[in-house]
Formats: structure tokens, C-alpha cells, sequence
């Protein structure tokens, strides 16, 4: 029994609820807000440093039955990897609050309540360990995502909210028929300890709800609007948390729980991630605008995690988790670097943007430094967890890692057009000489994420060595099921 | 000389103290001054549903085991017991969303007397355990509601709702009698206790009489349940009706009628269970298709309710068609979130009615999420809690009807739920759209006076104890779903 997950997912809740009651003014507001979040990395790093990473079973968890008849608990904890995923979660959601409370949002208490309440319920997806909690935290991170979105996002922003609700709760409400199904055959909804099912229906259930929600494809159609049309910081959290949620199911559950099935449909999912994976970067080449070629890189980013997690091997498994805390970092990082640019030329469209490196040293190099990271250049986080990535998907086939060293290619040239079509070239018709470089308050935004993701490019294997005990196919076999 | 059946007063003692406080209000109408009547009538009424929750409750701690009373005409259990304090709860927060409705002087009195008196009948309905109780229960608090719903005659539509509840109440009630006729014919019993044993005894399962008996019975109480396709009546009784009777009737009338489904059918008919399990199946199915598809097109708010109560109907029927202990434990469970939540919606529904002075549609909520917090995030939290989102009741509930489905080996029956559910998101999160995404600038609707709204403590009140209760029995699962364990225990 510990507190400190419990801790992690109550502090902002009942920071959320608090902002929600008490009558501040709205700089308090975000200043609470900030916080708030700000604690809560404190949390995390508290329970890093109490985690003994030699191990591989569930640690600092705690367990309360909630309804005894059916054998559902309240059951939290934290395994190597879900310590990861939450450290980045907490990270990116500071840098978003932080974002939010620089650029000033209308109505802050309900702004900031539901951006702690979505942490909350982030922080609860990873730590859950009973299936109908993580359903719970699952559903529960729709709600602030779908009012953020509606109420501060663009101009299309209720159509965009439309799509996105329908398509993941479709997803959702098979993979609730699965819970059921699942627990009752089982007689328990804890996660740990209960054995593994072979029904192909059941893994299904479960595997629509994360392919839509990562979102892999063909089921990506809510992704392009619901990333154009929300705030920066919102569309951050969507590509770099809301995602990993997804991948993270895919590992904690379809892969762990239904081995059987994972094998007969492990083609069939790598042919789709490798399609998402192809399409995702040419379209993210394509794309007139800012947004438009981070939200493909996005689902050409899932692809590829995709690609590790259903290689279903050591290199695989330990690359893609390393690979998602890169890539939520660095769509984080994008796409508030992405707000700040539109916030100066007032446009996200490449062709009215350009020459902006001149005189505006700071937002060339973060943009720069966090370019070359994502386009995975050797020495880089990024290139270690594709590597790892490829390598491992290559055991599987060889035509796989093919296809992934092209999408690296494609990957390079995406990137790089989103560069120059910013920084260089000749200044767009958007782009004012009164244009300021990056403020000091963006920079102490950016700088931390930017500056993980160095900590990360130097040490890769802080995460590798330190997400499964010893390995991740012996912890399959033997801790997650 | 008829020999008298030794009464359990206590057994009785919710409905009496329903019966007590009707009939106290009708005497303010003629010992009270005319200013003082309004006040008096609801806080008299509301004093009879506070005794009527608290007798249930003490009925409910001291029927552990469960017998027949008063001739075994009526069943003290825990299952009567815990339906009565759902029916009277409703009741209490009705009488608070009553309080300041503008109608008109003329017949408050009367108003809080048959408000009480239908909560009263439906409190025996629960309890009823022959075929005779059954029908008088029904009766009792149906004719109560026919007035109730007509007796803003100044309210377009009310008398309107009156006389088409009156009219297809009525042939809903006749099928009834037809069937439990029929059934008679068939047993020669009328407890339902005794039916089971005829039908056992004599090998009538098979019987034409008793078969075509039970599917009039089914249907009979499918009419008061709202439930397709005797559903006809809902939408416009719902909308004609004044809201705060529609609140009442949208949570109460429902507690009432599928409780005494589930019991009916499972301690009178258990040999045919293969039957009707299958019957209320597709009631069930039939409710969930046309409550979400009719609801989808609805632009009134009150008529979107309705087709959404249709819904949650089919919902219910599930449990009901599960048969199983664990189908009467949700059934239970259920009905305690979706009675606040509906009592709610409609309060704010009756706030902004009040506001506007024109029925509440999608289109003229925009805005008001912003301009009243307390109400525009409760009634989010009512539809989020219909849609069954997880911190509200609504999600448990709906899971433990799938749970039943599922341990009945319907898998099926879950896959119609879950579809179902996914087709209602669209119009439960259109009204948080419209009250929070939409600025109300669109709306060129000014309040009627000017100014601030009322405030409306009462009404505000309760809206937040049904909010209490709609995201309380989110986390206090345990509880409620042991009383409800020992409510179906007590038939199965």
C-alpha cells in the first residue's frame, strides 16, 4: 500500500475542484494552476526516486475494493514503463498549463479546472490497474478534452469535437462490451495477476478502442480537425499524451492480456501501422500548414510505436516505450512552438510564412534543436527509439523495417521542409519585422521540454534499461498478465 | 359478516403518510388564507415525502425477510421498501422544483394533494402482490397523474397531455385488466405467489389462456413504463405537462412500474421465464431504437427527455429480461441515479422555462451554461450521466445492466446496449454543446423581466442534491448496490 499514485491523480483533481469553487480572481487562477502542475512533477520525481527500477512487478499501489459483488477494486500503481508515460504526462500537461497562463485564455476557472482535471485523469490511465478504473479514467479524459476543445478551440472547433467524441467513443463502448465480457468470464477486473484470455472478439473490443484513439490507420479522420482546431496547448496534450494513452492500452492490455490473439492479428495491425506509418508522412509532407504536418507526423509517430509494440520483442518493446516519451515531448514541444509562430504571423500556413530565423535567434534554435531531434538524426532520443524500433521489427520480417527505414526517410524531409518553410527562405508576406523573438516566459516553457529531450538523446537508456526490470518479454510472460 | 384481515400499519405507513399529507393540503384550500396556500401545500407535501422516505427506510431495516400483510394482499419486503424511497425521493425533490412554479392560485392546493396522493399510490403499487393490488395501485396513481398533468388548464398543450395520457392510460390500464382477467381464468389465483404454484400444479405453461394473459399484462405495464411500442403517449404528455409534474412522473411513475414488472414477473410467472425473458428482451431492444433514433431529431428539450426516458426504459428492461439476481440488483441501482438525474434535468428545463416564458429547445439553451454555472453544469452532468460517463451513477447503472445481460449469456443483448448508448451521445452532448459552446449572442431572446434571472433557491436546492446523488452513487457504489442486493433478494 502506498499513496503516491493515489497522490498523483488526487492532487490535480482536487486542485480542479477547488479552482472550480473558490472564487479567485483569474490571475490567481492560472498561478494556482501552474502550481499545481508544477507539484505534481514534484510528485512524480518523489516517486522516481523511491521506485526500484530492478524490479519489475506493480510498485507503490494500492488497492480498495470499490464494488465487492462484481470483484472491481480501486486498484493503482506504477509498473518501469507507466512511470515513464506518467512522467511525461505530468511534464507536457506543466508546459500546456504554463503555455495557457502566458497566453492568457477566457474564462480561466473553467479553463484551468479542466486542464488539471484532464492531468488527473491522464495520470489515471496510466496508473489504473482494474479494468473498469482504466475504463473510468479512459472515459473520464474525453469530458475536459471535448469542452476544451468546443468551447476555446477555432472557428470549425464544433464539428471538430463531433467527429472526434463520436469516432473515440465508438471505440470506447466496444472495448466497455470487452470489460464486461472480460471480467465477468474471469471472475475479477484486476489487471494484475489474472491471466490471460484467447478470446479474438474480446482483444478486438479493446484493440478498436486504442486504434482509434492513438489513432492508427484507417481510423484517423477526427485527427487533422480536432489538431487544426483546438488551442496549441490542447492539441499538444491530444498528439503528445492522448496518444501515448492509446499505446500504452495496446501494451498493458491487448498485448499482455491476449497473447493468442495478438499473434493472429499481428499482421493485419502491423499492415495497418505500416500504412498509417507511409500515409501519415507524405501527408504531413503535403501539408499547407503548421499544424497539418505535426498532427501527420503524429499518426506516422503512432505508426511506428505501433510497429515496436507488435513486434512483440525485447528491442521492440523497449524502443517504442522509449519512443513514446520522445514523441510526446516533441509534438508537445511543436506544437506550442507552433502556437507561438501562429500568435506572431497570425497564420499557420507555411507559404505566408518564412525567414524568421533572422533576428530571432531563440526561436531558431528551439525549433531547430527540437526539428532535428524529431527527424531522428543519429545521437539523438529520437534515433535511438526508432532504431530500437526497427531493429526489433526486423526480427519479425525484414519487409517491415523496410518499410520503417522509408518513413524515416520521408520522415527527414518533412521535417526539414517545416524548417525552412519557417525559418529560412525569403520572410512570408505573414511574417512582420516587428515580429519578437521567443519571450523569456516562452523560453522557460520550452527550454525544460527541449532540455529533456537532450537529457534523453544523451542517456537513452535511462528509459530502456528502466521500464521492465530485466526484460520486456519476460515481464509479459510473467508480471503483466 | 366479512372477516377483516388482520393490517400491518407499518407496512403502510409510507403510503399513509402520503394519504395524510394529500389530504392536509386539500384542507388549506379552503382553512388557509389564499396567500398562504402555496407555501402551505408544498411544505406540507414535502413534509409527506420526508416521512414517506424515513418510514420506508425503517421498513426497509426491519423486513429483513420478506412476508405477506393485510391478507397478502400487499408483500412487505426490502424490495417495496427501497422502491418506495426512490419514488418518494422523487416526489421530495418534485415538491421543491414545484415550489416556485408560476401557475396559476386557483388550484395549488389541489396541486401538492394529488402530487402527494400519486406518490402515495405508487408507493402501494411497489408493494402489491396480487393481480387486485396491482390494478388499484396503477389506477390510484395514474388518475392522480391525469389531473396533475391537465391542471395548468392556462399552460398551452396541459390539458392537451390530460386527455391523451387519460385516453391512452386508459387503454393501457384495460389491457391489464384484460390480462390479469385472463390470467385468473387461467390459475383461478390472483396472488402472484399462488399463480406460480397453479401454473406449477396444473402444467399450464403452455396454456393459451395464461400465455395470451401474461403478454397483456407485459404490455399493460409497458404503457406506464413508457416503453416501446407502447410508447406513443410519452413525447406529448411529457412536453404538455407542467415540468415539475413531468420531473415527477419522468422518474417516479418509471421506479413504480418496473419494479412491480420485475416482480410480477419473476414471483408470479417464473415457469414462463423463457417466454417473457425473451418478451421484455425485445421491449427492451424496441425502446432503446426508437428512444435514441427519435430523441436524435428532437429540437424541444422536454420531448428530447422524453424520447430519452424511452431509452433508458429499454435499459431498465434489460436488467428485467436478465431474470437473474444480479438483473433485479441493477434494476435497483439504476433507477436511484436515473431518478435524480431526471428529476433534475427537468428542474433546470422548468428554471429556464421560467426565464424565457416559451418551452426550452436546443437552440435557446445557448449560452445558459455560462450565464447560470450551478444549473448549466448540472444538467452537463445529467446528460453526461444519461450518456453513462463514468462520475456519474448513470455509468454503473449501465454497467451493471450489461453485467446481467452478459451473465444471462446475452451477449447480444449488451451489444444492442452499447450501440444504443453510442447512438444517445450525440444528443446528450448536443445540449452541453449548446449550453457551453455556442455563445448566446446567437439567442436574440431577452429574459422575459429583464435583468437578473430569479434566483430560485429552492429549485437550486434541488438541482443540487440531485447532483449530489447523481455523482454520490458514482463513489458510494458499495452501499447502495448492498441495499440493492438485499431489495432483489427478497424475490430472488
Amino acid at each position: 500500500m502506498h499513496w503516491l499514485s493515489t497522490a498523483l491523480i488526487l492532487l490535480p483533481v482536487g486542485a480542479a475542484v477547488g479552482i472550480w469553487i473558490l472564487p479567485l480572481r483569474p490571475f490567481a487562477v492560472g498561478s494556482t494552476a501552474l502550481l499545481v502542475a508544477l507539484a505534481e512533477v514534484a510528485l512524480w520525481i518523489d516517486s522516481v526516486a523511491r521506485f526500484d527500477f530492478s524490479k519489475p512487478g506493480l510498485q507503490l499501489d494500492q488497492q480498495t475494493s470499490w464494488f465487492s459483488d462484481l470483484h472491481v477494486s480501486y486498484h493503482v500503481g506504477l509498473y518501469g514503463f507507466s512511470l515513464w508515460l506518467v512522467g511525461m504526462t505530468v511534464v507536457v500537461m506543466a508546459a500546456a498549463i504554463a503555455y495557457a497562463f502566458w497566453a492568457g485564455r477566457d474564462r480561466p476557472r473553467a479553463y484551468y479546472g479542466l486542464m488539471l482535471m484532464l492531468t488527473g485523469a491522464l495520470v489515471g490511465v496510466f496508473v489504473a490497474q482494474d479494468l473498469l478504473l482504466f475504463y473510468v479514467f479512459w472515459e473520464a479524459m474525453l469530458i475536459p478534452l471535448y469542452v476544451l476543445v468546443g468551447v476555446w478551440g477555432g472557428a470549425g472547433r464544433l464539428r471538430a469535437t463531433l467527429v472526434f467524441v463520436i469516432y473515440t467513443m465508438a471505440g470506447s463502448l466496444l472495448m466497455l462490451a470487452s470489460i464486461i465480457v472480460l471480467g465477468l468470464s474471469q471472475g475479477t477486473f484486476d489487471l494484475v495477476g489474472s491471466g490471460t484470455n484467447g478470446s479474438d472478439w474480446i482483444f478486438l473490443g479493446f484493440a478498436a478502442a486504442f486504434a482509434v484513439k492513438a489513432p492508427l490507420f484507417p481510423l484517423h479522420a477526427w485527427l487533422p480537425e480536432a489538431y487544426r482546431e483546438s488551442s496549441p496547448e490542447v492539441a499538444a496534450v491530444l498528439s503528445g499524451v492522448v496518444s501515448k494513452a492509446a499505446a500504452y492500452g495496446f501494451l498493458r492490455i491487448a498485448i499482455s492480456k491476449f497473447p493468442g490473439p495478438t499473434s493472429d492479428f499481428r499482421i493485419p495491425i502491423l499492415v495497418l501501422a505500416g500504412c498509417g506509418l507511409i500515409y501519415g508522412s507524405l501527408l504531413a509532407f503535403r501539408a499547407p500548414d503548421l499544424r497539418g504536418v505535426i498532427a501527420y507526423s503524429s499518426l506516422a509517430q503512432l505508426g511506428l510505436i505501433t510497429f515496436g509494440l507488435f513486434a512483440v520483442n525485447d528491442l521492440g518493446i523497449n524502443g517504442a516505450v522509449l519512443q513514446m516519451v520522445n514523441h510526446g515531448l516533441i509534438s508537445a514541444t511543436l506544437f506550442l512552438l507552433a502556437g507561438g509562430i501562429e500568435r506572431r504571423a497570425a497564420t499557420g500556413e507555411l507559404a505566408r510564412l518564412g525567414g524568421m530565423a533572422r533576428g530571432r535567434p531563440a526561436l531558431a534554435t528551439v525549433l531547430m534543436t527540437t526539428g532535428i531531434i524529431a527527424l531522428a538524426v543519429p545521437g539523438s532520443t529520437a534515433f535511438a527509439g526508432e532504431f530500437a524500433i526497427l531493429a526489433g521489427v526486423f526480427r519479425t520480417g525484414w519487409a517491415w523495417a523496410v518499410v520503417g527505414c522509408i518513413a524515416i526517410v520521408l520522415a527527414a524531409m518533412y521535417m526539414l521542409r517545416l524548417i525552412s518553410a519557417v525559418l529560412h527562405v525569403a520572410p512570408g508576406p505573414s511574417v512582420s519585422e516587428a515580429a519578437l523573438d521567443l519571450r523569456p516566459a516562452e523560453l522557460g516553457i520550452l527550454v525544460p521540454l527541449v532540455a529533456c529531450l537532450l537529457v534523453l538523446s544523451a542517456w537513452p537508456a535511462a528509459i530502456t534499461d528502466r521500464s521492465f526490470g530485466h526484460s520486456p518479454t519476460r515481464a509479459l510472460r510473467e508480471v503483466l498478465r | 359478516m366479512i372477516s377483516t384481515p388482520h393490517v400491518d400499519w407499518f407496512a403502510l405507513s409510507p403510503t399513509l403518510a402520503l394519504l395524510g399529507a394529500g389530504a392536509v393540503c386539500l384542507l388549506g384550500a379552503v382553512l388557509v388564507p389564499r396567500r398562504a396556500r402555496r407555501p402551505f401545500g408544498a411544505t406540507v407535501c414535502a413534509f409527506g415525502f420526508a416521512g414517506a422516505i424515513v418510514a420506508a427506510a425503517l421498513l426497509y431495516a426491519f423486513s429483513a425477510h420478506g412476508h405477506g400483510v393485510i391478507g397478502d394482499a400487499i408483500q412487505r419486503d426490502r424490495l417495496g421498501a427501497l422502491a418506495m424511497m426512490i419514488v418518494a425521493g422523487a416526489g421530495f425533490l418534485a415538491v421543491w422544483v414545484s415550489a416556485t412554479e408560476p401557475m396559476s392560485e386557483d388550484h395549488i392546493s389541489e396541486y401538492y394533494a394529488l402530487l402527494a396522493w400519486a406518490g402515495a399510490g405508487m408507493a402501494f403499487l411497489t408493494t402489491a402482490s396480487t393481480l387486485m393490488t396491482l390494478f388499484l395501485g396503477l389506477e390510484w396513481f395514474s388518475i392522480s397523474l391525469y389531473v396533475l398533468c391537465a391542471i395548468d388548464a392556462k399552460l398551452a398543450g396541459s390539458l392537451e397531455a390530460g386527455l391523451k395520457y387519460l385516453i391512452v392510460g386508459g387503454f393501457g390500464s384495460a389491457m391489464l385488466l384484460f390480462g390479469s382477467a385472463l390470467v385468473y381464468g387461467a390459475t383461478g389465483a390472483l396472488r402472484f405467489g399462488e399463480i406460480a404454484h397453479a401454473v406449477a400444479v396444473q402444467g399450464l405453461s403452455h396454456d393459451a389462456l395464461l400465455v395470451t394473459g401474461l403478454a397483456l399484462v407485459i404490455g399493460g405495464l409497458g404503457f406506464k413504463a413508457s416503453a416501446a411500442p407502447f410508447h406513443m403517449w410519452t413525447p406529448d404528455v411529457y412536453e404538455g405537462a407542467p415540468t415539475p409534474v413531468t420531473a415527477f412522473m419522468s422518474a417516479a411513475t418509471k421506479t413504480a412500474a418496473l419494479v412491480l414488472t420485475l416482480r410480477v414477473l419473476v414471483t408470479a410467472f417464473p415457469q414462463e421465464a423463457r417466454l417473457w425473458t425473451v418478451a421484455v428482451a425485445v421491449l427492451a431492444c424496441a425502446s432503446l431504437a426508437v428512444g435514441n433514433l427519435a430523441a436524435l431529431v428532437q429540437r424541444g428539450l422536454k420531448r428530447m427527455l422524453a424520447y430519452s426516458s424511452i431509452s433508458h426504459a429499454g435499459f431498465m428492461l434489460i436488467a428485467i429480461a436478465a431474470n437473474n439476481a444480479l438483473g433485479g440488483r441493477a434494476l435497483l441501482y439504476y433507477l436511484v441515479p436515473y431518478s435524480a438525474m431526471s428529476v433534475g434535468s427537468f428542474a433546470v428545463i422548468a428554471a429556464r422555462e421560467r426565464e424565457l416564458n416559451a418551452p426550452v429547445t436546443i437552440e435557446n439553451l445557448a449560452g445558459f451554461g455560462w450565464e447560470r454555472p450551478l444549473l448549466g453544469i448540472s444538467l452537463s452532468v445529467f446528460m453526461l450521466g444519461f450518456a453513462g460517463f463514468p462520475f456519474t451513477g448513470g455509468f454503473v447503472g449501465k454497467f451493471y445492466v450489461f453485467a446481467a445481460a452478459y451473465r444471462h449469456g446475452w451477449t447480444w443483448l449488451v451489444i444492442v446496449g452499447v450501440a444504443a448508448t453510442a447512438v444517445s451521445l450525440y444528443y446528450y452532448l448536443g445540449v452541453v454543446r449548446a449550453l457551453f459552446m455556442r455563445p448566446s449572442e446567437e439567442l436574440q431572446l431577452a429574459p422575459v423581466a429583464g435583468g437578473s434571472p430569479p434566483p430560485e433557491r429552492l429549485l437550486q436546492t434541488a438541482v443540487t442534491l440531485a447532483l449530489a446523488v447523481t455523482v454520490g452513487s458514482f463513489f458510494a457504489v458499495e452501499p447502495l448496490i448492498e441495499g440493492a442486493k438485499h431489495a432483489a433478494g427478497a424475490i430472488f
